[in-house]
């Protein structure tokens, strides 16, 4: 549906030229949730621009639906434009104009009766749940309000496509949930595609089917959500998955030496990281009961992405040196990830 | 109340005719340069912005030209633009004194003036609401009226009732060489024959010419502010 091909955009200032976003390849799926992820500065917000053309990609090709919007004019580009709906961090409604208006605007001077705006504006604040606020001006909304605005005025002209900027960057945890479930509700009921830019990795936990890792502009890693979750390839997706759950925490202790992570000999603290499938299986109770090994818990986590369970567990074991070897293998045997992280 | 004003305004009544015609004249002065000024304003104003590096319809030729018409007319001061001004004035509208002679140089005054505030009321407006306009395939021209001049209403009426003031200021610089309305009336008669009362009762109408512009000016700001 949006195909990247070789895309790249360099920025030219006074003092030399930045390369926001290098030889981009990125292949999206039609009716898919796709998430961007990466730090500040690391070309996200670009290369979601040079989607619809804000950004025009210094070179390379930017193909939707088999037509490549680099080579359009001016006026056809926006034709394509209204089919490509785009909210922002900052929300960017129109002051002057009441929610009403806003969601209207797009809609406006272009051949279609007022009696057709008045329904299609209804639907659309009926959608996104803010149906009482038409006539309020978007000062007397909240950030969360603001953005359902802003979500309704970019589907007015029914697109296929929806990319997100940051879009819940500005809101508070709360209020991010609730446009991460709209943002779903739509995607399942419109079936549009969507586009999520952010650097918040529970953002892409939460609703993204795949997702792109990105590094001085460059994408290092792309996969499907639960992949990239339970197998990490490049550490900058590893720092962002540690960023969802406590288990940095452990490293730290340990280099601390702090008396959590003291271990009499014999012990060893091991993580132990399962998924999907083998998660029915009571493994600290195997533990226990069938080869004599006490495990005690210290960390623990859960995760629910997509309907998969992923877990991860950090526990000390201790038991006899053979007990604990066949535990280790007899795990690894049943494809869970087993890291020893220390032993005494 | 006729006592009274013989009592305080003795010379005032004697030109009663006079300063009504002056009153009269100012503010046909002010409303029709007002007129040119702000539609030329808004015009050249607006140019400027979208043409500006970076902008919607960048074109350094076209900016620099504005830009620099408005440098050069900003800095020569309104008495001796007025007398520069004279052997065009005459050519456009047949004479350059009295209110007729009058128009031109104060639209040649006021204008740049006028278009620095519209380039500052507009360059005000969010970017990011340019970028979301964009986003939905607005046309540029588009962009101007529905996102540019919509969203500064209130800063250009702001611009506006400033602008308007200091016009109020120039006509009566104008009235100093040969234009007419309530500068040229003191001059003539508080200043040069020194009759005080003239000059105070001139100021107490130019300050109620003031108020109105300012409490309009506030009325539409409040008006289309949100």
């Amino acid at each position: 549906m949006i195909q990247l091909i070789d895309v790249s955009k360099t920025f030219t200032s006074g003092s030399g030229t930045v390369d926001a976003v290098r030889d981009i390849n990125l292949n999206i799926e039609e009716s898919e949730i796709f998430g961007v992820i990466g730090y500040s500065g690391a070309g996200k917000s670009t290369l979601v621009r040079c989607i619809n053309l804000l950004e025009c990609p210094s070179k390379g090709k930017v193909i939707i639906n088999g037509v490549d919007l680099t080579e359009l004019d001016e006026k056809n580009l926006r034709k394509y434009r209204q089919k490509i709906g785009m909210i922002f961090q900052q929300f960017n409604l129109f002051a002057s104009r009441t929610i009403f208006e806003n969601v209207a605007f797009p809609l406006r001077y272009k051949g279609i009766n007022n009696d057709e705006i008045n329904k299609k504006v209804a639907s659309l604040l009926k959608l996104v749940g803010i149906s009482d606020k038409a006539k309020a001006y978007p000062s007397q909304l909240s950030g969360g309000q603001k953005q359902r605005v802003a979500i309704a005025r970019s589907l007015a002209n029914d697109p296929g496509i929806l990319l997100c900027d940051e879009a819940t960057s500005a809101l508070d945890p709360q209020t991010t949930q609730s446009i991460l479930k709209l943002l779903k509700d739509l995607n399942k009921k419109l079936g549009i595609t969507i586009v999520i830019v952010t650097h918040e990795m529970s953002v892409i936990k939460e609703i993204c089917n795949r997702v792109a890792v990105m590094k001085s502009g460059r994408i290092v890693e792309v996969n499907d959500v639960i992949s990239i979750f339970k197998n990490p390839q490049a550490q900058i997706t590893k720092d962002f998955i540690n960023t969802t759950s406590n288990f940095s925490r452990i490293d730290e202790l340990i280099k601390d030496n702090s008396s959590i992570v003291n271990l009499e000999k014999g012990q060893r603290i091991c993580r132990f990281d399962f998924h999907g499938s083998n998660t029915k299986e009571p493994i600290i109770s195997n533990i226990s009961r069938k080869h004599d090994v006490s495990a005690s818990i210290i960390f623990a986590n859960v995760e629910v992405i997509s309907e998969t369970v992923l877990g991860s567990l950090v526990v000390i074991l201790s038991g006899a040196e053979e007990s604990q070897k066949s535990v280790i293998q007899h795990l690894k045997d049943i494809d869970i990830n087993v890291e020893v992280i220390k032993s005494a | 109340m006729l006592e009274i004003l013989e009592t305080y305004t003795p010379n005032l009544l004697d030109y009663s005719d006079e300063f009504i015609k002056s009153i009269y004249e100012t503010l046909q002065m002010i409303f029709l340069s007002g007129i040119y000024s702000f539609i030329a304003g808004l015009i050249l104003g607006t140019l400027m912005v979208v043409t500006r590096k970076g902008n919607i319809m960048e074109n350094n030729l076209v900016y620099q030209i504005v830009d620099k018409f408005v440098n050069l007319f900003r800095s020569i001061p309104f008495v001796i633009l007025i007398t520069a001004l004279i052997p065009v004035t005459k050519k456009l509208v047949g004479t350059f004194i009295g209110v007729k002679g009058a128009i031109f140089p104060l639209v040649m005054g006021c204008t740049p003036f006028f278009i620095r505030q519209v380039d500052m009321a507009l360059s005000d407006v969010d970017n990011g609401l340019i970028e979301a306009a964009q986003s939905m395939g607005i046309s540029p021209l588009g962009i101007i009226f529905r996102v540019y001049l919509k969203e500064s209403i209130p800063a250009l009426a702001r611009s506006t009732t400033i602008t308007c003031i200091s016009l109020l200021g120039l006509t009566a610089m104008g009235g100093a060489v040969g234009g007419g309305g309530l500068g040229s009336f003191v001059i003539r008669y508080g200043h040069n024959r020194f009759y005080q009362d003239i000059t105070y009762v001139s100021v107490v109408v130019i300050l109620i010419i003031v108020s109105i512009i300012q409490f309009i000016g506030n009325l539409v700001i409040k008006k289309t502010s949100h």
